[in-house]
C-alpha cells in the first residue's frame, strides 16, 4: 500500500464501512474531555501476552512455517535490469524439467526497476524451482535508466514513466501570508535536511501459501490486512470475495510493507489454481530490498520566521521526496499542524526513479518531517538564544492546523514535555549547543510528535459466551506482535469480571468480523472499543439472567468476584458458573466501534522524546546514552506491550538515525546492500536505557475506552530527538540521517568553516 | 539486445554459490576421507565433493538418521525434513541469528552450517528447550518481561541466551549486550530483552 492511501486510512478518511455505523451526534453532548482514568483491574496494567507460550516454544505458526500435504514451492524470476523491454519469455525449458508443475509469465512489455517480477514457477521443492527459474529464457532490450534520485531531477535524465517528466508536484498547502509573516519576523532561519531510503526489513520476509478447496481460495499470508488482501485477491483472480479466505496466524513484522495485496500472493494463488495443489512462495531477503517497498527519501528546506520572544510568524517548506516508480511521502503534516503559526506554505515534489515503489513505512512522512521540523526549531532556538523546550511551549497550539483549525479534543503534549524533561534531566543540557569541550561531547535533545490514531468506526467484534463459562472474542484484525490478542483478552476480561487467560481470542482470519488493516495506529482504538461494546452487551444479558435467578430487577444486579449480586440485598448472590449455564447454548454478542465527533474536534496522539548522546568529535561516532519517551495515546490498554512498542520504535528511530540507508548502484541499477550485513540495523550493543512514559489522557469523546493508537507515535520523533541531541553536543546540526561518522565529521568541518 | 543467460543478480553472488563455496572449502580441509572423487567447479577451481551422505543426529534428545545433500544446510534439514520450524530463516546468510540452534551445547547459525558437518552431533532447537510443559527459565523470563514483539527472532535469542547463561550465570548488562550482539531484533525489543536475560539468569541461579 502506498503512503497516500495509507494516510487516508490513518486519518480516517478512507471509505468507511456503510450500514450499521452510528453517525456521530451532530452536536456532541460535551462530556468531560479529560475524564480521570477509571479504576480498572486489567486495563492500563501490565498483562503478559496470552500467546507467550506459543511463541517461546517455537510452536507459533508463521507463514514461513506452514506446510501442507502435496505443497509445491513457487519462485519468482525477477528482472536484473532497471529498465528494459521484455521481448520474449520462453517457459518451455523450465516446464520440461522433472518436478516442475507450472510456470507463468508475469512481466508486461516493460520492466521499470530491477527486481520487477518476470515469471514464476511451481515445483516439487526449492532446488527444483530454482533450477527451473534458471532455465527460463528471457530476451530483454535494455533501456536507459536512472536510479540516483538527485540525477533523476535533471531534465536530461532518462524518463522513468513514458512521456512524463521525473519530477511532479504532489502536494501544496497554504494559510495566511508567509511573505508578510517573514517581514514581521525578527529572526529568519533557513535550513535543509535530508533523510535516506530506509528498508522495512521485517524479520519474516513476505510470503504466502495458497490452495483451492473447489472454487474457494484459502491463503495463508504474512499480512497486516487480511480483509484487504481478501478483497484484492477476489479482484485479481476474478472470484467472489465470499469465496476467498485469508489467514494470518503469526507474522514476523511488517512495519507497513505488508499492508496491501502482494504480487507473490497472486502468483501463488494462480499457480495453485493451475496445479490444483497448495503453493508456497516466500520472498528472499534480497527481494525485501528491491520489490516490497521502503521509506522514501526526503530533501526538506524549511524557512522559519520568529519574533524575539520566540513567537512564530511564518513557516515555509519545500520538499523533494523519492519513492522510485511510486510516490514519495508528504512530510509536511508536522509543520502544518504542530506549532501555533498563522502563516504557512508548503510545496512538495516527488521524483521518479527506476527503483521499486515505496510503501508506507511506520509513520510515513512524519518521521522525515519531524527530523526537518524539529531540527529547524532547534536551530531557530539557538538563533534566538532560547531554550528549545521553551520555544516549543511558547508556540503550543490547542487547535490543529497551527492553531487555526478545530480544537483538539484532548492534548497531553504539555505533560509529555514536562515528564520527559524531568526523566532525562533537561537542565543538564548545554545552554548553548556545543558548549562542552574535549574529544567526547555530551548533549541532550528533544523532539515532538503528532499523529492520528482515532481508530475506525464500523469495526466489529464478537464476544461469545459458552454455558461451560468459556468465553471467545472474535475479530478479523491482526496481531503483528503489537499484542492485539492480549489487549482483546484484557478488555473482555475487564468487562466480564474474568482474567485475561480465561479468554480465547480468535483473530487473523478474513472470515471473522470486519476490522481495518493493522497500520496507521488504528488497531487498538478500533478493536478494543468494539470488544468492549460486545462485552458490555454480554454483561447486560448475564445480569438479566442473574436477575431471574435472584428474583430481582435486572438493574438491581451488580457484578462481584465471579458472582452476581443484588445491590438491594448484597447477600443474595449467584455464581458466574450458574448464570453462564443458564444461557444453555453459546450466545454471541456483536460489538461495534461507533462514530466520533470528528467535525467538531481534532483527535490526535502526541509525544515528546528526549535523548542524551555522546559524540566523539575525533572519530565522528555517536553513542546514545539515555532516552525518555513520553506519550499521550489516550487510555493505554496493556502497559507491558505498550512499553515494548515504544522501546521498539525508539530503537528503530535510533537505527534509522545512525545507520540505515539503502544505497543504489548507478552502474547496475541494483541496490548495493540488499542484505542485513551491508544494510546496517541497530544491535543490542547500540541501545541505551529507554524510559517509556504514558500520560493517560482518557478521551471519552473518542470511544468507550478513551483509547488512541500507539504504533506509530513513538517512531516519529526518535531520529529527530537524537539528531537534536547531537546538535546540542557538538554545536552543529548534522542535518542528514543516517548520521554516519563521515557526516558528523563533515558537519564539524562545516562548523569550523563557520556556516 | 541481451540474452539473459545468467540469472545471477548483477554484482552479487547467488546464495547457493555462496553456500557451495563455503561447503567445499570446509570439505577440502576438514573432512576429506569419504570423498567420492567427484569434482565440482567453484570460483577457486575444481574441487572434490561428497555425494549424498547419511548422517545421524541427536535432535532434542531423539536420534534421527537421514540422507542429506552435501550442500544442504542444517537449517533446511531441521525445517524441511524434520519439521522443526522453530528456528527461523531470516537472512539465510549468517547475518542475523534468527536460525540459532545449539550444536553440542554451543550456539551456531544453522543457515551457515552444512548438515553433513553435524553428523554425530547433538542438536538442540527451541522446541527442545522446555521439559515437557515446564518452560525453561529463559522462556519464562521472555514472557514475563515481554522480551519480544513479533517473536520471529525469539527462538534465536532464546537459544543464544540459554547457552550464554550456562557459561555465565551472573552476567553484567555489558556482558549481556555483547552476548546478544549476534542476534538481530527488527522489532527493536533489545531494551526489554536485557531485562528478560537478567531475569532468566536470576531464575537459573535460584536468586
Ligand atoms: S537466518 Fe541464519 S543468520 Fe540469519
Ligand atoms: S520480536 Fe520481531 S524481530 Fe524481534
Amino acid at each position: 500500500m502506498n503512503a497516500k492511501d495509507y494516510m487516508a486510512e490513518a486519518r480516517g478518511q478512507a471509505a468507511k464501512p456503510q450500514g450499521p455505523v452510528k453517525a456521530a451526534a451532530a452536536k456532541p453532548a460535551a462530556p468531560p474531555p479529560e475524564a480521570k482514568a477509571p479504576e480498572y483491574r486489567h486495563i492500563g496494567k501490565p498483562t503478559r501476552r496470552i500467546d507467550g507460550r506459543e511463541v517461546v516454544t517455537g510452536r507459533a505458526a508463521y507463514t514461513q512455517d506452514i506446510k501442507l500435504r502435496d505443497m509445491l514451492i513457487g519462485k519468482i524470476l525477477r528482472s536484473p535490469h532497471a529498465a528494459a523491454e521484455v521481448l520474449s519469455i520462453d517457459l518451455a525449458p523450465a516446464l520440461a524439467l522433472p518436478g516442475v508443475f507450472a510456470a507463468l509469465k508475469l512481466a508486461e512489455s516493460k520492466v521499470r526497476y530491477a527486481g520487477q517480477q518476470v515469471a514464476a514457477v511451481a515445483a516439487v521443492d526449492e532446488r527444483t524451482a530454482e533450477k527451473a527459474l534458471s532455465r527460463i529464457n528471457v530476451e530483454y532490450k535494455t533501456l536507459p535508466y536512472v536510479v540516483d534520485w538527485e540525477k533523476a531531477r535533471d531534465a536530461s535524465a532518462p524518463q522513468v514513466r513514458d512521456g512524463k517528466g521525473n519530477v511532479e508536484k504532489f502536494n501544496e498547502y497554504s494559510r495566511g501570508d508567509v511573505e508578510k509573516g517573514f517581514a514581521e519576523a525578527d529572526v529568519v532561519v533557513e535550513r535543509t535536511y535530508r533523510t535516506a531510503f530506509e528498508i522495512h526489513n521485517p524479520a519474516e520476509t513476505h510470503g504466502s501459501v495458497a490452495y483451492w478447496e473447489g472454487d474457494h481460495l484459502v491463503v495463508y499470508d504474512s499480512t497486516q490486512n487480511v480483509h484487504g488482501v481478501r478483497d484484492g485477491l477476489a479482484r485479481a483472480l476474478k472470484v467472489p470475495a465470499a469465496n476467498v479466505t485469508v489467514i494470518k496466524k503469526y507474522m514476523g513484522g511488517g512495519f507497513g510493507s505488508k499492508l496491501g495485496l502482494n504480487e507473490q500472493t497472486v502468483a501463488a494463488a494462480n499457480l495453485a489454481r493451475e496445479t490444483r495443489r497448495p503453493v508456497k512462495i516466500l520472498l528472499s531477503r534480497r527481494d525485501n530490498a528491491v520489490c516490497v517497498g521502503y521509506r522514501p527519501s526526503s530533501l526538506q528546506t524549511y524557512k522559519v520566521g520568529a519574533k524575539k520572544d520566540g513567537s512564530l510568524t511564518a513557516f515555509s517548506l519545500v520538499n523533494y521526496a523519492s519513492g522510485g516508480v511510486g510516490a514519495g511521502d508528504e512530510v509536511s503534516e508536522p509543520v502544518v499542524d504542530i506549532y501555533k503559526c498563522p502563516n504557512c506554505k508548503v510545496e512538495e515534489f516527488t521524483v521518479f526513479t527506476n527503483t521499486g515503489a515505496s510503501r508506507a513505512t511506520r509513520a510515513p512522512g512524519h518521521t522525515q518531517g519531524a527530523l526537518g521540523l524539529e531540527g529547524v526549531m532547534d536551530e531557530l532556538a539557538a538563533a534566538l538564544d532560547m531554550d528549545p523546550l521553551e520555544l516549543r511551549k511558547k508556540n503550543y497550539s490547542t487547535r490543529n492546523l497551527g492553531d487555526t483549525g478545530l480544537p483538539y479534543s484532548t492534548k497531553g503534549l504539555d505533560t509529555c514535555y514536562e515528564l520527559g524533561a524531568k526523566a532525562i534531566g533537561w537542565e543538564r543540557r548545554n545552554r548553548k549547543p556545543g558548549d562542552g569541550s574535549g574529544p567526547v561531547r555530551r548533549g541532550i535533545g528533544v523532539a515532538t510528535s503528532i499523529w492520528f490514531g482515532a481508530g475506525v468506526p464500523g469495526t466489529l467484534a464478537d464476544v461469545v459466551l459458552y454455558p461451560d463459562m468459556s468465553v471467545e472474542v472474535v475479530c478479523g484484525t491482526q496481531d503483528l506482535g503489537t499484542g492485539t490478542r492480549t489487549h482483546m483478552a484484557v478488555v473482555a476480561a475487564e468487562t466480564l469480571g474474568l482474567e485475561p487467560k480465561d479468554i480465547t481470542v480468535k483473530l487473523g482470519n478474513s472470515d471473522y468480523p470486519w476490522a481495518p488493516l493493522s497500520g496507521g495506529s488504528l488497531t487498538t482504538p478500533s478493536v478494543a472499543p468494539a470488544v468492549r461494546d460486545a462485552a458490555l452487551k454480554a454483561v447486560d444479558r448475564l445480569k438479566a439472567v442473574a436477575a431471574a435467578r435472584l428474583k430481582v430487577a435486572a438493574d438491581d444486579v451488580a457484578m462481584g468476584d465471579r458472582k452476581f449480586f443484588a445491590k438491594s440485598a448484597p447477600e443474595k448472590t449467584v455464581a458466574f458458573a450458574d448464570v453462564y449455564r443458564d444461557l444453555r447454548r453459546e450466545t454471541p454478542f456483536h460489538g461495534e466501534r461507533t462514530g466520533y465527533p470528528g467535525d467538531a474536534y481534532a483527535f490526535n496522539t502526541f509525544g515528546a522524546h528526549f535523548a542524551e548522546v555522546e559524540v566523539n568529535v575525533e572519530t565522528g561516532r555517536i553513542r546514545v546514552l539515555r532516552y525518555a519517551a513520553a506519550h499521550d495515546s489516550g487510555q493505554i490498554i496493556n502497559k507491558l506491550t505498550a512499553e515494548s512498542q515504544v522501546v521498539g520504535a525508539v530503537t528503530q528511530g535510533l537505527s534509522a538515525g545512525l545507520f540505515e540507508e539503502r544505497v543504489m548502484d548507478d552502474t547496475t541499477g541494483n541496490p548495493v546492500n540488499p542484505n542485513l550485513r551491508d544494510y546496517k540495523i541497530a544491535t543490542s550493543l547500540d541501545i541505551p536505557e529507554i524510559t517509556p512514559i504514558f500520560v493517560d489522557v482518557v478521551d471519552t469523546r473518542l470511544n468507550n475506552l478513551g483509547a488512541k493508537g500507539l504504533g506509530e507515535p513513538p517512531r516519529i520523533p526518535s531520529s529527530a530527538a537524537i539528531a537534536n541531541a547531537v546538535y546540542n553536543a557538538i554545536g552543529v546540526h548534522v542535518r542528514e540521517i543516517p548520521m554516519t561518522p563521515q557526516r558528523v565529521l563533515a558537519a564539524l568541518k562545516r562548523k569550523g568553516a563557520g556556516s | 539486445m541481451e540474452k539473459n543467460s545468467d540469472k545471477k543478480h548483477p554484482g552479487g553472488v547467488s546464495r547457493r554459490d555462496f553456500i557451495k563455496g563455503m561447503g567445499t572449502g570446509a570439505l577440502g580441509t576438514a573432512v576429506l576421507p569419504p570423498l567420492l572423487g567427484q569434482t565440482i567447479a567453484t570460483r577457486k577451481g575444481r574441487v572434490p565433493v561428497y555425494d549424498k551422505k547419511t548422517i545421524t543426529l541427536t535432535v532434542n534428545g531423539k536420534k534421527a538418521s537421514l540422507t542429506v545433500e552435501p550442500n544442504e544446510t542444517l537449517l533446511d534439514v531441521l525445517r524441511d525434513r524434520l519439521d522443526l520450524t522453530g528456528a527461523k530463516k531470516v537472512c539465510d546468510r549468517g547475518e542475523c541469528g534468527g536460525c540459532t540452534v545449539l550444536l553440542d551445547g554451543a550456539p551456531v547459525y544453522a543457515c551457515m552450517y552444512l548438515a553433513i558437518r553435524a553428523d554425530g552431533k547433538a542438536v538442540k532447537t527451541v522446541e527442545g528447550l522446555a521439559e515437557g510443559e515446564k518452560l525453561h527459565p529463559v522462556q519464562e523470563a521472555f514472557i514475563e518481561k515481554d522480551g519480544y514483539q513479533c517473536g520471529f527472532c525469539t527462538p534465536g535469542f532464546l537459544m543464544t541466551t540459554s547457552a550464554f547463561l550456562e557459561k555465565n550465570p551472573a552476567p553484567s548488562l555489558d556482558e549481556i549486550k555483547q552476548a546478544l550482539s549476534g542476534n538481530l531484533c527488527r522489532c527493536g525489543n533489545y531494551a526489554k530483552i536485557y531485562g528478560a536475560v537478567d531475569t532468566a539468569a536470576r531464575k537459573m541461579r535460584g536468586a
